[in-house]
């Protein structure tokens, strides 16, 4: 049931939306003005009873919280059902590479949604063809050099290519611009191509030959493998390797939802708020598939220390343990000499406002009962 | 009267700085010149290293500075003044960067003097905006804008490069810039200059990078050991500035015979190298210098360095006294916040009383009885601080005079407050405050429904107690750290605390089929520990349900569900439907103890738990409890439905061999032909793994102890079940069939290529049958690998842990709701987004269900 506005209004300062939002899922549609208030009033006072208390150290509760399972993950790495690349990191890997906020991470990975007709499956393998990234080396039977003519044959599959709407012509197209310094011909499923202002010796052409295999013709940069998938009602493109930016352009995907799982990507394209909901969202992936039972709070926090300064920060020496302002703080994770030679010379001042520099001089700690301070006369 | 325990006085700040020469030398209380250290009678020299003025390690002497004796004396810093100056190897980056920034000229820096001002604005500007912090983001853009042009902006002068010959000496255009040249350009450089460098003028002056004196470190930092032979062995230190001081010396008397460039030129690079060492002895490119055994010296940093270094060793880790260690074992007759401590152990850890008018009497009996009977006394503590032990000599005199005043140490009493602890220290329930319970025999007691939050068991695990010793940490612990306040984990809001093992088999056959006379029940919920029976229906024959329900107080509802799904309904404290088994008594699952926590308290909550425990306990004692091999025998009609479904997975795996040579087998999209195999095959087995085992529950029989145990979840599953009686199954390595060790075979029992069930790892007896010795051999693998994995696991999430830990260790709630860090930047608005706190919320959230179903009712 919705709340009447005026009830609405009123409680939406006193509790947070996502219990407003369950509470008017949850509320039968018959039900009376003066029960409903009670049921707000019970459901305030119980949310009030539930608030944090001023001086919790949260931050340690949530190391706690993901550090402690810690130790029951697998190291194992899965296969992921269907596609032979697409291994998909899990457990304690996967979650160190993103608290770490590792730059190249192991497995790259998008999940694409789709816009109306194909979610439902129209055209599938074809879209999903068509994001994968081809280079030349797969759509060809064989490359033959031929010496005397400073030539050389390409024999194309021609399945492989009216199954990715290509003509030799388009080819030729394509490489040529890649390959200016060649002369680029077709002829039916051959390509061929000849050293191009009389330049090009033998071993300018077996240098070209591996650099063809390379070269990129169709798709999407990055992609190195696709796989339609059905998730509940919709089917959708899971890849391996990542190009957000390109394939949220595509016409027929729907921008709303895809997402890609490299944190740095995703900040990039859409910035930080996002990247921290994916950082969150693969570490809960991460839990859940490992059957353990984290709180999202916890996740949360991590994931917005990594991201209060709107870059993506690592939780290393070189990430949030450098940008903590007090000197004996980061002396005491790693590097110590090296901090303290810096902080002397800088002519830093420690406040001692956070927990372990007091802790060092035997001193009650900022947080939780060490927080109130009494003025006695 | 000074009370302990009061901070008269606090640490505001600590300023980090670079000393200059005249602060070493007003700061030290001797000039060390010579490198002897203790004359023929073994008293230390005057001007040597162990000089008295810097402080005494011998009992008996008198520090000369501050007359204290040792112990007392902390030390004081002496100096050498060096004969040439020498680079401090911590700042050579600091001095490239400054050497590189500046005019070798006019030593100004190399920026257009309009470009200065506008860094020391915006350095400013920095300060203004975030402290220390944002002047440092200034510093670090401005660093960048120096460059060395070729020339000077101030006075034209053309410059060169400066390079660097690792590890202390400084070139420029092949010609080395000795320590006096750079001392002298270091001079030159303006103050303001300084701070565009990133030198904060007030902490530091360029030229102090390069030593002209050492400070000797006080000698109680450096003790020496009196070896059994009566010979003394220095510290490493000590050793280190020996060196020094004796090249020093050297240097001095060879520049004062006017020796020959070259050898002045040679002592002055070896006291270079002493100076070098003496702050870290493991740079990269110097040898170490070493003891005469070999052994490298253990200088300056590496005292500092590393998890043993000062610290992570002793400043951030502290050692405690009044504490013990031991073997645990269970006693589940004890309450689950208390801890059995034997009594040896009673009467070494003590608890200081203060001496008042009041209790005057009451401490006396413990004086006198003393140390070796039991509630007695060890030590009594005069006001002035002195500590007197009780001994046979001392009793009489102490208790004559104790007054108010005094402090009583005197040994641990029944309810006394101690903190458990169990290591590794993972969560905070790692370390609980519990009771004392004194109790005879010398391990120390916890219950069994404690474990779980310690990870304990009884196989020789060691717990330790501490005894808090003021009253602020006594009142810390109880309030915030007994085990009643932490029921419910902050992990995942629920109860942590439950029942393990025997409690949850007991229960489970006590609620779903036993009935007691009404005597017996009686007679059982007595030994639990129940004294009101009125609870008990007044029949001849009292069922299980109706014994279990005794335990709960009359206005209890909870509906949840049975680990099977089946409805679980107690209404008006009495269980009138549902079994009770993991899904509901355990840990970190289920709602009632969380629901009945929200309702009763954490108090009524641990009491029921304990309770229930108990009562699960007793239950299985009358009923008995054994597991025998023979509960997995199975009826004859059943081996053969195994053999059956054994045999039917082969034939089917054969075929999709088959099928695979033959390549008909439907590639799956994205595999290779193997891999396709491989997952049917490995699907295929699985099956009938699985079916096995549900052949096996349904066969065995269902009154066995090992039956009973997987179907209320106290202990093992029935795919162990299975595995035992019929078939252990496919062994698995990285998610795959076993399909290494010879070239194309797993093991050279098997031909060439051979992909059948038993060729790649598949396990078709039981443990009970017996396995042939390839299925043994694949058993061990696995169990190799997976002993692999925890092993290299262990470290790996520890430092993750740890790193964690230390990121995230300042961020608190502050009173207005937000989660700050250190500094007070803002990490969240609201924590978690609604500001409610996991350990009080229900699995997470606020159950407005259960709000609308009361309300409603």
């Amino acid at each position: 049931m919705k709340l009447p506005s005026d009830l609405r209004k009123e409680y939406a300062q006193r509790l947070p939306e996502s219990v407003i939002k369950s509470l008017e899922e949850e509320l039968p549609d018959k039900i009376a003005q003066a029960k409903v208030e009670k049921i707000l009033q019970r459901t305030v006072e119980e949310y009030e009873r539930m608030l944090v208390e001023a001086g919790e150290c949260v931050g340690l509760v949530a190391a706690e919280s993901i550090g402690e399972p810690g130790t029951q993950m697998t190291l194992d790495t899965f296969h992921f059902a269907g596609v032979s690349e697409m291994n998909v990191t899990v457990g304690l890997p996967r979650i160190i590479e993103i608290l770490d906020a590792k730059k190249n991470i192991t497995t790259p990975m998008m999940e694409i949604y789709l816009k109306e007709p194909y979610s439902k499956g129209k055209d599938i393998r074809q879209k999903a063809l068509a994001i994968k990234e081809t280079r030349l080396g797969e759509i060809v039977k064989k490359f033959v050099i031929n010496p005397m003519e400073l030539r050389m044959d390409i024999t194309l599959d021609t399945e492989r290519l009216t199954e990715l709407e290509m003509s030799p012509a388009d080819l030729k197209k394509g490489l040529k611009q890649a390959f200016k310094q060649f002369n680029v011909e077709a002829e039916g499923d051959l390509v061929v191509i000849k050293g191009g202002r009389g330049k090009a010796d033998l071993k300018d052409l077996y240098r070209v030959k591996e650099k063809l295999r390379q070269a990129f013709i169709k798709g999407v940069k990055g992609v190195k493998q696709v796989l339609p998938i059905k998730k509940g009602e919709e089917f959708i493109i899971v890849t391996a390797g990542t190009n957000l930016r390109t394939v949220l352009a595509l016409d027929f995907v729907d921008m709303t939802r895809t997402i890609s799982n490299d944190i740095h990507e995703v900040a990039e394209v859409l910035g930080i708020e996002a990247a921290r909901q994916v950082i969150m969202n693969e570490v809960l992936k991460v839990i859940d598939t490992q059957g353990l039972n984290v709180d999202a709070r916890h996740i949360m926090l991590v994931a917005d220390t990594m991201c209060v300064l709107g870059a993506i920060k690592g939780i290393t020496r070189y990430g949030v343990v450098q940008e903590k302002s007090s000197a004996l703080a980061r002396a005491s994770f790693e590097t110590p000499i090296r901090h303290l030679v810096r902080a002397a010379v800088i002519g830093e001042e420690d406040l001692l406002t956070s927990v372990v520099e007091n802790v060092m001089l035997n001193q009650p700690v900022p947080v939780g009962t060490g927080l109130p301070k009494l003025v006695a006369k | 009267m000074e009370y302990e325990g009061v901070i008269s006085k606090k640490v505001g700040k600590v300023a980090f700085g670079v000393l200059s020469p005249t602060i070493i030398k007003k700061m030290a209380s001797a000039k060390i010149v010579t490198p002897e250290l203790y004359d023929k009678e073994g008293y230390p020299v005057d001007g040597g290293l162990m000089d008295i003025r810097l402080g005494v390690i011998d009992p008996g002497l008198r520090c000369k500075t501050c007359g204290g004796k040792i112990k007392e004396c902390v030390g004081h810093f002496g100096y050498i003044a060096l004969a040439r100056p020498v680079v401090h190897l911590k700042f050579v980056p600091t001095l490239l960067r400054v050497l590189r920034g500046t005019c070798r000229e006019c030593s100004r820096v190399l920026l257009p003097q309009a470009d200065i001002k506008k860094a020391q604005e915006e350095m400013e500007a920095g300060f203004l905006d975030g402290g220390v912090e944002g002047k440092r983001d200034a510093l670090h853009t401005i660093k960048k804008r120096i460059k060395n042009s070729g020339k000077c902006p101030h006075c034209k002068a053309v410059q060169m490069k400066v390079m660097i010959e690792k590890p202390t000496s400084f070139t420029e255009n092949e010609k080395r810039i000795n320590p006096i040249e750079l001392r002298a350009r270091l001079e030159k450089i303006p103050d303001d200059d300084c701070e565009v460098l990133g030198l904060s003028a007030k902490a530091v002056r360029p030229e102090w990078l390069v030593l002209t004196v050492l400070p000797i470190p006080p000698v109680p930092m450096r003790p020496s050991i009196t070896l059994e032979t009566g010979e003394r062995s220095e510290d490493d230190l000590t050793h280190k500035l020996g060196d020094i001081v004796r090249i020093n010396q050297r240097l001095f008397e060879n520049i004062n015979a006017g020796a020959p460039e070259i050898i002045i030129e040679d002592l002055w690079d070896l006291l270079q190298y002493h100076v070098t060492t003496f702050f870290d002895n493991s740079v990269p490119q110097l040898p170490p210098a070493r003891h005469r055994s070999g052994q490298p010296l253990k200088t300056l940093t590496e005292r500092i360095k590393s998890k043993q270094g000062r610290i992570r060793h002793n400043l951030a880790g502290k050692r405690t006294n009044f504490s013990a260690r031991t073997v645990i074992s269970p006693d589940p007759m004890i309450n689950l916040n208390e801890v059995g401590v034997p009594s040896i152990i009673a009467m070494k850890l003590t608890v200081p009383e203060r001496v008042t008018p009041w209790n005057t009497e009451y401490l006396r009996a413990f004086v006198e009885r003393g140390p070796k009977k039991y509630p007695g006394a060890n030590y009594v503590v005069r006001p002035d601080g002195k500590k007197k032990k009780i001994t046979d000599e001392t009793q009489e005199q102490l208790l004559e005079e104790l007054q108010p005043g005094y402090v009583v140490e005197r040994h641990l009493l029944e309810g006394d407050i101690a903190i458990f602890n169990r290591q590794p220290s993972l969560h905070r329930m790692s370390m609980m405050c519990h009771r004392v319970r004194v109790l005879p025999y010398k391990t120390l007691r916890l219950n069994p429904a404690v474990c779980h939050p310690y990870n304990a068991d009884f196989d020789g695990d060691e717990m330790n107690l501490h005894i808090p010793q003021t009253e602020e940490a006594r009142a810390e612990a109880e309030i915030l750290m007994e085990v009643s306040t932490q029921l419910i984990s902050p992990r995942y809001g629920l109860n942590v605390i439950g029942c393990i093992q025997d409690a949850i088999s007991g229960n489970y056959l006590l609620t779903r089929s036993l009935s007691y006379s009404f005597e017996d029940a009686v007679q059982l919920l007595a030994r639990v520990g129940i004294e009101d029976f009125s609870r008990l229906p007044r029949k001849k024959e009292v069922s299980g349900k109706e014994v279990f329900s005794a335990l709960l107080p009359p206005d209890f509802n909870f509906t949840g569900a049975a680990r099977k799904g089946e409805a679980v309904i107690i209404r008006g404290g009495k269980l009138t439907e549902g079994v009770m088994d993991r899904q509901n008594l355990g840990e970190g699952s289920g709602l009632m103890f969380r629901n009945f926590h929200r309702r009763y308290g954490a108090q009524q909550t641990l009491e029921l738990i304990g309770n229930i425990f108990r009562l699960g306990n007793f239950v299985l004692l009358d009923h008995g409890f054994s597991t025998a091999i023979s509960d997995t025998d199975l009826p004859q009609e059943a081996k053969e439905q195994i053999q059956h479904i054994l045999e039917e997975a082969h034939r089917e795996v054969e075929e999709l061999i088959v099928l695979f040579r033959q390549d008909k087998l439907e590639i799956l999209p994205g595999r290779t032909r193997r891999e396709t195999l491989e997952l049917k095959v490995l699907e295929t087995l699985n099956k009938a793994r699985n079916s096995t085992g549900k052949v096996v529950s349904d066969s065995t029989h269902r009154e066995t102890a090992t039956h009973v145990m997987a179907i209320s979840g106290s202990r093992g599953n029935f795919l162990n079940l299975a595995q035992m009686a019929a078939c252990v199954g496919q062994q698995a390595m990285r998610g795959r069939r076993i399909d290494r060790g010879y070239v194309d075979r797993t093991l050279s029992a098997f031909g060439r290529d051979d992909l059948t069930p038993a060729a790649r790892g598949f396990i078709r007896s039981g443990f009970k049958g017996g396995m042939n010795p390839s299925e043994f051999f694949f058993g061990s693998m696995t169990g190799r690998d997976s002993l692999m994995d925890t092993a290299l696991r262990t470290p790996k999430s520890g430092y993750l842990y740890r790193r964690l830990a230390n990121a995230m260790q300042d961020l608190r709630v502050e009173y207005d709701g937000t989660v700050r860090d250190a500094a007070g930047k803002i990490i969240q608005l609201v924590y978690g987004e609604d500001g409610i706190d996991v350990s009080k919320s229900e699995k997470g959230v606020l159950d407005v269900k259960k709000i609308i179903a009361e309300v409603i009712e």
